[in-house]
């Protein structure tokens, strides 16, 4: 295969790969290790393919690369139309990168159904990659749809506790937000009769879709809500602590590294992409919204006495500071709020992997449970630790970077905004080494603790590589920069034409 | 031809140095890690005196860009390093005071567990001090602010298992990020005006402004800028994480917790003077700032019987007079102080840590008593830092704190008022543990209070089959005669006119204090009333004789000799009197060693409402009976929502959108009802 072929084929591949292992899965007997190990190889081999995208990428070039555009069904006009850019490039690469750790994460603590779960495990991938690299309107929403069916399995399956309650609360409401999202695709295909995203945004630039000015509001908001709720946004934030709180390990570091992302990739873009005029006019609340979610749930997180739930409260205040840096329409918002993106899915992940890895140990999230665990596991509470330092953003790790670039753009934009939501500084450390004090300082308080097993072999090795990504992550950004800067650089400039244009038609009017 | 200096490897080597004994230090004996600890630390210390080697055929300011970190649009920041005479001064200190507590807790620590533990936290602080004060740039200088606090908190809860020290650990980060919150919001504002963080660059962008008005968004910056170094140097009203701090191990509370670290505050705002010189109002409030907590602090130190608090309201206290400096621009009188502070103090905790040792743990001064004979080399050393505190004449204190308190009056009278009353409390409270840890009869108990479980530094001393009260090793004992001999004689760099002497230290320090006022506003500033009466010093004839300094001189030396007086009288002469002087002065005396109550007002006002507003409203309230009892019911919320598609939509998609939702969510119901049965 040349280079050429290869360049168009690689979205396929990277996307598909763990289907056809999760197919391939199907047909194996029963013997649970040796799924495992296929789940493995299988999770390793599309993460490896995935490192040909950041090594063949042309951060010179802006706009779409490594496309593949061919049609799909011709009516209605479909296309399987792919492509990636500095913005979806690298959330293609996290989910490759996350989903061999959730493998390994996930070697002893499933025991039954094993083979279901990991079928699941390489499904989810694939609808999940499949969602950042879809650039036909059609395809994008069947991945994303697509999404919530294996997710909303692993957690009713393989959870625990209230996990039918909590996959069905999962289930409606991202089912019923998107929704909204699919009117609003469908509206687009009846005035254009095309899905294609580069066509239409075209075509909405140049003036060419009939009734725009009057369906525009509604159609950002039908793409907005279905994305605020994924976030989530607050008030739509509810599902999320009760999904992670009852999902499998592996579910809540997708769940949270990934699934989240595509709500604020969304926003990124198809509202700003497709919108940018409504986009900037209600920019206003969008804020508010999200500076609510920084505070609000950084101090639901301070008082949750469930571990996973604080966790999981924390993502909504992360999540906060990125759809604040989306809206802050400055250059540094939006490349702090994709650095956050990544960089929580590191982090974040890794702060699940831990909770989990305590979990098997002692089936419990209860932080009252804890305490003092850092006599018997040292290794284990230096390695939360450093998620937890990853977490509130200290310098030289992860995810210092990206909030300093949001604050930094969200103070340019609206100072006052930007004064607010940098009280997360403050609010992340309370919560965060809180909670750290109460499950790993003092003295062991519960005989259970006292024998703990610190880290084995397993789990050190599906947790190095997001310690050491984090650190990378925090030492040399430019490496991840480099990408995104002229990506969202130029989805700036273009929103900005964009309007523009609109403001000339309307006076030329 | 500047010589490439690689000052980077400055803080790299102790960053080694903590990863091998972090990573490895386990397997290791006691002494491969105390080889790898003073091995790194001391070639941090070689390079600084090769730099100072250097010196002659430097070209200062000298810069050093090592590679790009941050790369943003038009913003970017790299890992740069930076070399003035301010930054040598820091270096020589950091450096030299750290290696120093390096040696000393080898003896200190030998006996506890965590050995490694503890030198990988001391060599990474380093790592983090030494990037703070060798930045080139804010964004650098912020990585070294956080992680000192880091190395802080992991330090000062360094004995995890009791409760008070994770608190206090805990406590630290969480005040500190207050003060960082505002030193963010700063580094914003420069961003916004200037479009680099840069110091070169931002100094140069800020000369244009006049210094004569106030310029509201330096005023801004400045202050935003002060709010973080409240924060790190413990300054009102951020000041309550550094009594706590002293649950760490006592070399931490020396080296950190008084000789470096917490004077990073006074180090930033001297770095950024060329903002503050434009910012008159922020100059003040910076002044205030300093001149009360000098103040407050010192009171609160009259009453505590805890020898290391005592030492942490000193330290709190001192860095107000730091500040006091700097709020009146004389900002190498308040490094000048910065550095003997360093000696003085690193030396009491360190002389501190000596007694504790010696009496097995304990740090109540009211169980010590008349140690004097039996810790002759601690006695002494610690004799000749006291000294220096007291602002005694000859000794180092005292020329330092006399800057300050000149520089103040040339400012306003009020500031040296106070200054003046401070510097009798201070040698008064310094005389008061002298002589209760010294003087007079043993009070502990006999011979057998090596208080392993006494909790307070928990310093297990058990094991060297101690006879009673002892001596320190020599490990620790040498640090200590260095530093008093710092105490005693490091004074004489910065000699006044007054006195006869020519000031080194501030001539030294000259081009980075003197170089960003503008020449014809400095003629102004000399001329006539101005917020910088940095131009009063020795180039410009200050307006007030040498003879007047000298009366003031004078009076401070006075009320140094007051406090020692009052201390022998109290604690010497009739050791009864204190109690009773305490009974008849009942509340007033209740809530100074309560510490004004400012912990529980704190608590009270700030910590428990905002748990009970995130508990009680956020959680319970908004999230669980607001929204989740409109939606999280999910029929009677599908239903709602789906109405209001209908009445938004038109024709076939109504129908389409309701069946996908609807049926989807049947489906999905009935796979999981199925899967988990």
């Amino acid at each position: 295969m040349n280079g050429a072929t290869l360049d168009t084929a690689i979205l396929s591949l990277v996307t598909f790969i763990p289907l056809a292992g999760g197919l391939l899965l199907m047909l194996f007997p029963r013997r649970d290790r040796d799924i495992r190990v296929f789940a493995l190889v299988v999770s390793l081999l599309d993460f490896i393919v995935s490192l040909h995208l950041p090594a063949h990428f042309d951060r010179a070039r802006t706009g779409f690369q490594f496309q593949i555009n061919c049609s799909w069904i011709t009516h209605p006009n479909i296309h399987y139309h792919m492509g990636v850019d500095g913005i979806s490039l690298w959330l293609v690469v996290l989910t490759t990168f996350l989903t061999p750790l959730c493998v390994l994460i996930s070697w002893n603590s499933i025991n039954d159904r094993v083979k279901e779960f990991f079928i699941l495990l390489l499904v989810m991938e694939t609808a999940l990659i499949g969602v950042f690299v879809a650039l036909d309107l059609f395809l994008f929403y069947f991945f994303w749809e697509a999404t919530l069916i294996p997710m909303a399995l692993l957690i009713g399956m393989f959870g625990h506790g209230r996990k039918v309650y909590a996959a069905v609360k999962f289930f409606m409401y991202t089912m019923i937000a998107s929704v909204f999202m699919l009117a609003a695709i469908l509206w687009l295909y009846a005035q254009t009769g095309t899905f294609d995203f580069v066509e239409l945004q075209h075509a909405i630039q140049s003036g060419h879709v009939p009734h725009f000015s009057g369906a525009a509001l509604w159609l950002f908001l039908g793409f907005f809500i279905a994305f605020a709720v994924k976030v989530p946004l607050f008030p739509f934030h509810t599902w999320l602590p009760d999904a992670h709180v009852e999902a499998p390990t592996a579910g809540s570091v997708l769940l949270a590294g990934v699934l989240l992302k595509m709500g604020t990739y969304g926003m990124l873009r198809f509202d700003l992409g497709l919108f940018p005029e409504q986009s900037r006019h209600n920019a206003g609340w969008v804020m508010v919204l999200a500076l609510i979610g920084i505070i609000y749930g950084a101090l639901v997180a301070m008082v949750q006495p469930n571990m996973k739930k604080l966790i999981a409260y924390s993502s909504i205040s992360h999540l906060g500071f990125v759809v604040l840096g989306i809206f802050s329409f400055t250059q540094l918002g939006l490349d702090g709020a994709m650095f956050i993106m990544l960089a929580h899915g590191v982090s974040t992940g890794a702060l699940f992997m831990l909770a989990g890895i305590l979990y098997e140990r002692r089936h419990t999230y209860e932080i009252s449970e804890f305490g003092g665990l850092a006599t018997p596991m040292p290794v284990y509470s230096s390695f939360f630790l450093f998620a937890v330092l990853a977490s509130v953003g200290l310098p030289l790790l992860n995810g210092f970077v990206g909030e300093f670039l949001v604050l930094s753009g969200a103070f340019q934009a609206h100072m006052w905004y930007g004064i607010a939501a940098c009280t997360g500084v403050i609010w992340s450390a309370c919560y965060l080494l809180w909670m750290y004090q109460r499950v790993f300082f003092g003295k062991v308080t519960h005989d259970k603790n006292n024998a703990l097993p610190d880290l084995d072999l397993r789990e050190r090795t599906a947790l190095i590589p997001a310690a050491a990504i984090a650190l990378v992550m925090g030492v040399a950004p430019f490496l991840w920069l480099k990408s995104i800067d002229p990506a969202v650089h130029s989805s700036l400039a273009s929103s900005l034409s964009s309007v523009a244009q609109i403001a000339t038609r309307m006076v030329g009017r | 031809m500047t010589p490439n200096l690689h000052l980077w490897l400055i803080p790299i080597l102790p960053l080694i140095g903590a990863t091998i004994n972090g990573v490895f230090g386990k397997r290791f004996s006691r002494q491969t890690v105390t080889g790898i600890a003073w091995t790194f630390s001391g070639a941090a210390f070689a390079m600084a005196l090769w730099v100072v080697s250097q010196f002659s055929s430097l070209v200062l300011p000298y810069t050093e860009q090592l590679s790009p970190w941050i790369q943003a649009g038009a913003f970017h920041a790299e890992f740069g390093f930076y070399l003035d005479q301010l930054t040598l001064i820091m270096l020589l200190i950091v450096t030299g005071v750290g290696l120093l507590i390096h040696i000393y807790s080898v003896g200190y620590m030998w006996e506890e567990g965590g050995f490694y533990r503890f030198f990988s936290y001391l060599n990474l602080f380093l790592f983090f001090m030494l990037t703070l004060i060798l930045a080139s740039n804010y964004l650098v200088m912020f990585i070294g602010w956080e992680g000192v606090g880091l190395a802080s908190y992991l330090l000062i809860g360094f004995w995890f298992t009791k409760d008070s020290a994770a608190s206090a650990g805990k406590k630290a980060f969480i005040v500190n990020r207050i003060g960082d919150f505002g030193f963010l919001l700063a580094l914003f504002l420069i961003i916004q005006h200037f479009g680099t963080l840069d110091f070169t660059q931002v100094t140069s962008a800020v000369m244009p402004y006049g210094i004569e008005a106030g310029w509201g968004f330096l005023t801004a910056i400045a202050i935003l800028l002060m709010v973080g170094a409240c924060g790190k140097s413990a300054q009102i009203p951020l000041y309550v994480w550094l009594p706590d701090a002293m649950e760490g191990p006592t070399p931490v509370s020396a080296l950190i917790h008084a000789a470096t670290m917490v004077t990073a505050g006074v180090y930033m705002v001297s770095r950024s003077h060329a903002i503050f010189e434009r910012a008159p109002i922020a100059l003040t409030i910076v002044a205030i700032i300093g001149t009360l907590t000098a103040f407050f602090a010192a009171t609160i130190g009259i009453t505590q019987t805890d020898i290391k608090k005592v030492l942490a309201y000193s330290t709190v206290s001192q860095l107000g007079y730091m500040f006091m400096a700097c709020g009146v621009a004389a900002f190498s009188a308040g490094i000048f102080h910065l550095m003997t502070h360093a000696f003085f103090k690193g030396l009491l905790f360190l002389a501190a840590g000596s007694v504790i040792h010696s009496v097995g743990g304990e740090q109540d001064m009211r169980k010590m008593g008349g140690l004097r004979k039996k810790i002759p080399w601690t006695f002494w050393s610690m004799t000749a830092a006291t000294f220096a505190i007291a602002g005694i004449p000859g000794l180092s204190g005292f020329f330092s704190k006399d800057e300050i308190l000149w520089r103040a009056y040339q400012a306003n009278w009020i500031y040296w008022l106070i200054g003046v009353i401070t510097a009798f409390i201070t040698s008064f409270y310094m005389f008061r543990l002298w002589f209760m840890t010294f003087f007079g009869e043993y009070r502990g108990e006999a011979e057998s209070g090596h208080g392993h479980g006494h909790g307070h530094d928990a310093h297990g001393s058990h094991g060297h089959g101690h006879g009673g009260i002892h001596e320190s090793p020599k490990v620790m004992l040498i640090p200590l005669v260095i530093l008093a001999f710092l105490s005693v004689f490091g004074g004489y760099v910065g000699v006044p006119a007054s006195l006869g002497g020519s000031n080194h230290f501030d001539q030294f320090l000259a081009p980075v204090f003197h170089s960003t006022i503008p020449s014809a506003s400095a003629e102004q500033a000399t001329a006539g009333e101005s917020a910088t009466p940095e131009q009063n010093t020795e180039g410009a004839e200050p307006k007030t004789g040498h003879s007047t300094e000298l009366i003031f001189t004078g009076i401070s030396v006075f009320a140094g000799f007051l406090g020692l007086f009052l201390a022998w009288l109290l604690y010497y002469r009739r050791p009864q009197l204190p109690q009773e002087i305490a009974l008849s002065l009942g509340g007033l005396y209740r809530s100074v060693v309560n510490k004004y109550y400012v912990d529980e007002i704190y608590a009270a006002v700030f910590v428990k409402p905002l748990i009970g507003l995130s508990r009680g409203v956020f959680w319970h309230g908004v999230d669980q009976h607001v929204i989740d009892a409109t939606l999280d019911d999910s029929a009677a919320g599908a239903s709602e929502v789906s109405g209001v598609v209908r009445r938004m939509q038109s024709g076939n998609l109504r129908s389409y959108a309701g069946w996908i939702a609807f049926g989807a969510a049947v489906v999905i119901a009935y796979m999981i009802w199925t899967g988990t049965r």
